[in-house]
């Protein structure tokens, strides 16, 4: 036990916030998608589709930060497929999702043999990743230099979205037909607001988001690809956004919650505890949490179905 | 002509159309993923009617059609895995959380045929009702979380598969790994576990027969019985279902215990019929769950059609290894063409119909 709190150090404090990023960026996705009335469950392949072309983007440019924005771009292409699905051809979201990310996921197994002539893990010296930010001051501070400092730069970015977000949803007019479009469709229609308009960008900005997710995973974190990386990070992100109900407070508040299992889990295996047990641990914290958040709400399915 | 359900059956003539109808959106899907993979390859610089026909080869030539064997033996697990998909989908449920309940189904089987001692009359139907009540158990519970604690069931399903896959990996590289082996892996099951070989040269196994008359009576219950009328009620309209009389939480607990059932009851198959022991992850690295759901959709969850699709999606797989053999395109090409036929059947289904979620 001794040895456990000894471990709650400096690393544990800053991998939380390496690891909730990435949940935390596809969610801001999921937000977006959930305030214009799109249930958006591709985030995983989006993720992973970002983070596959984010590595290669760096491999063949030599810049992490090409990288970073050709894993937006492959996001965003996928996500644009997904929007003509489901928006302009008004396609059953769930069997769409379910379709982009085994498509995502079918994708980038093909992908990894036909270009880097590897299979299950990319790996190369040329790829550097992103580095860490040591911010002045605040660097040398106990608990709080190690949990805010030396993140790469996504992950202070992400924080400065939510920000974004949070205005732009509550304090603009923008955000105030944004809402409209996901909870008065037909409403805000007759008042000129271009519905369909707002759900594309609401998807295409989700596929940007899930990019920057997919581009923290592989170049910010580890440097490497590995088959299906997400790892349901992209499923633990719609859940965060059923729990936060798509507020951006209360959304940030679940991905860094979830966050926290995730690094949690690497830390009691510096302990000694059994990998497949605390790799257990983000799912299990998900179900459980969800159901005692959501124990008194609505039955899921009639809400939906409504 | 009335069946059992009291609904008259329409003329063979427009049945026949139906049939066309309905076979319409697979067959234009797979139609222009080969379009788009034969782009595909022709662009890196190679010729797709010859890597075609190596997939063709690879599915179904071979010495004594020994291709073909292997497609059927791959096919299996991949169609009862979609028949385990198929079987709430009809009901408009979704569960993909298959990969779990059928690890958990592979791994008790292999459990229970090393360590108990079950006589070897009956070792086999034992074997196979518990891994069937261990997965269905698994799923059981992913809907005791829906309904308990208002997680949607997609999302536990989901979930449930790591715990399971996490588990078993520890059990079989812990506790029951068979130590004078290197890998991780149990012990192996007794002979009387093991479903016997048909052919030489590949693992097809008599364990296929459990599957087909699975996809029969799944089948044969859907389209010709009460419960299964209900079953296609609830998918068609949940509402008019309720209204109907149905008591629609208890079927749904039936239909996932059942899924659950047919997922584990594959697991055992496949632990029983290939391998002959619990290996880890050989029932997860091939996606046996998610090619099924797969199969499942592109079906549109119908069982006669979840085999027909489930076995093209096997034949794929195969080709790829000969298509890899002679023509150097890495066989991960037919993990992508599977991919884009359900793609583009997302886009057909995505016509025909009507968002059911919002």
């Amino acid at each position: 036990m001794e040895a456990f709190f000894a471990s709650l150090n400096a690393n544990f404090l800053n991998s939380l916030f390496r690891f909730a990023t990435p949940v935390l960026l596809a969610a801001l996705g999921g937000i977006l998608c959930a305030r214009v009335g799109v249930f958006n469950i591709a985030l995983e392949g989006m993720m992973l589709t970002g983070a596959f072309t984010a590595v290669a983007g760096e491999y063949y440019s030599g810049d992490p930060w090409i990288g970073v924005l050709s894993g937006c771009l492959g996001a965003a292409v996928l996500a644009l497929i997904y929007a003509i699905l489901v928006i302009t051809l008004k396609g059953n979201e769930v069997v769409v999702g379910i379709a982009t990310n085994l498509f995502a996921s079918g994708l980038t197994t093909f992908l990894l043999p036909a270009m880097f002539h590897v299979k299950g893990k990319f790996f190369d010296p040329r790829l550097v990743g992103l580095s860490n930010i040591k911010i002045p001051v605040l660097h040398e501070l106990p608990f709080l230099g190690p949990l805010l400092s030396g993140q790469t730069v996504l992950v202070y970015l992400t924080w400065l979205l939510y920000i974004l977000a949070g205005i732009m949803l509550f304090r603009t007019a923008l955000g105030l037909r944004l809402r409209g479009v996901g909870e008065q469709p037909l409403a805000a229609a007759t008042l000129g607001v271009k519905v369909n308009a707002f759900r594309y960008m609401a998807v295409l900005l989700s596929g940007i988001f899930c990019g920057l997710a997919g581009a923290q995973l592989s170049v910010g974190i580890v440097n490497v690809f590995v088959q299906d990386m997400a790892a349901g990070r992209g499923w633990i992100a719609v859940v965060a956004v059923l729990l936060g109900q798509a507020n951006p407070l209360g959304v940030f508040i679940t991905g860094v919650f979830f966050g926290l299992a995730d690094s949690l889990s690497l830390q009691l295996q510096g302990v000694g505890l059994a990998p497949q047990f605390t790799e257990m641990l983000p799912y299990l914290v998900t179900l459980l949490v969800f159901g005692l958040v959501r124990a008194r709400q609505k039955h899921p399915r009639s809400a939906l179905a409504n | 002509m009335e069946n059992s359900t009291g609904v008259p059956r329409l003329p063979f003539k427009n049945r026949l159309f139906n049939a066309i109808g309905v076979l319409q959106g697979p067959v234009l899907a797979i139609i222009g993923s080969i379009v788009v993979g034969g782009i595909i390859i022709l662009v890196s610089g190679r010729n797709p009617f010859e890597a075609y026909w190596a997939m063709l080869k690879g599915a179904f030539a071979g010495e004594r059609l020994i291709n073909l064997a292997a497609t059927l033996n791959r096919a299996v697990p991949i169609v009862g895995m979609g028949l385990a998909a198929a079987i709430p989908l009809k009901a408009g449920l979704f569960n993909i959380g298959g990969e779990g309940q059928m690890v958990l189904g592979g791994f008790s089987a292999a459990l229970i045929a090393i360590y108990l001692p079950i006589p070897d009359a009956i070792m086999l139907p034992v074997v196979l009702v518990s891994a069937a009540i261990v997965g269905g158990l698994y799923a059981l519970l992913a809907i005791t979380i829906e309904d308990r604690f208002n997680v949607p069931l997609l999302i536990a399903t989901l979930l449930l598969n790591y715990p399971a896959r996490l588990l078993t990996t520890y059990f079989v590289k812990n506790q029951f790994r068979d130590t004078v082996t290197a890998a991780n892996q149990t012990l192996p099951v007794p002979a009387a576990a093991r479903f016997a070989l048909l052919t030489t040269g590949s693992m097809l196994n008599t364990g296929i027969f459990i599957i087909i008359s699975l996809i029969i009576i799944s089948a044969l219950v859907i389209h010709r019985t009460v419960p299964g009328y209900n079953l296609r009620m609830a998918g068609l309209n949940r509402r008019f279902a309720i209204y109907g009389g149905v008591d629609i939480r208890m079927l749904e607990f039936k239909i996932m215990f059942l899924s659950g059932a047919v997922a584990g009851i594959v697991g055992a198959v496949v632990v029983l019929g290939v391998f002959y022991r619990y290996v880890d992850m050989s029932l997860t690295a091939p996606a046996y769950a998610w090619v099924g759901l797969m199969a499942a959709i592109l079906s549109r969850a119908d069982p006669l059609g979840v085999a027909l699709a489930g076995f093209i999606f096997s034949a794929i797989t195969t080709g790829g290894y000969g298509m890899e053999r002679d023509t150097s395109i890495p066989r991960e090409m037919s993990v992508f063409l599977q991919a884009l036929i359900i793609m583009f059947m997302a886009v057909r289904t995505s016509f025909q119909l009507k968002r059911k979620t919002r």
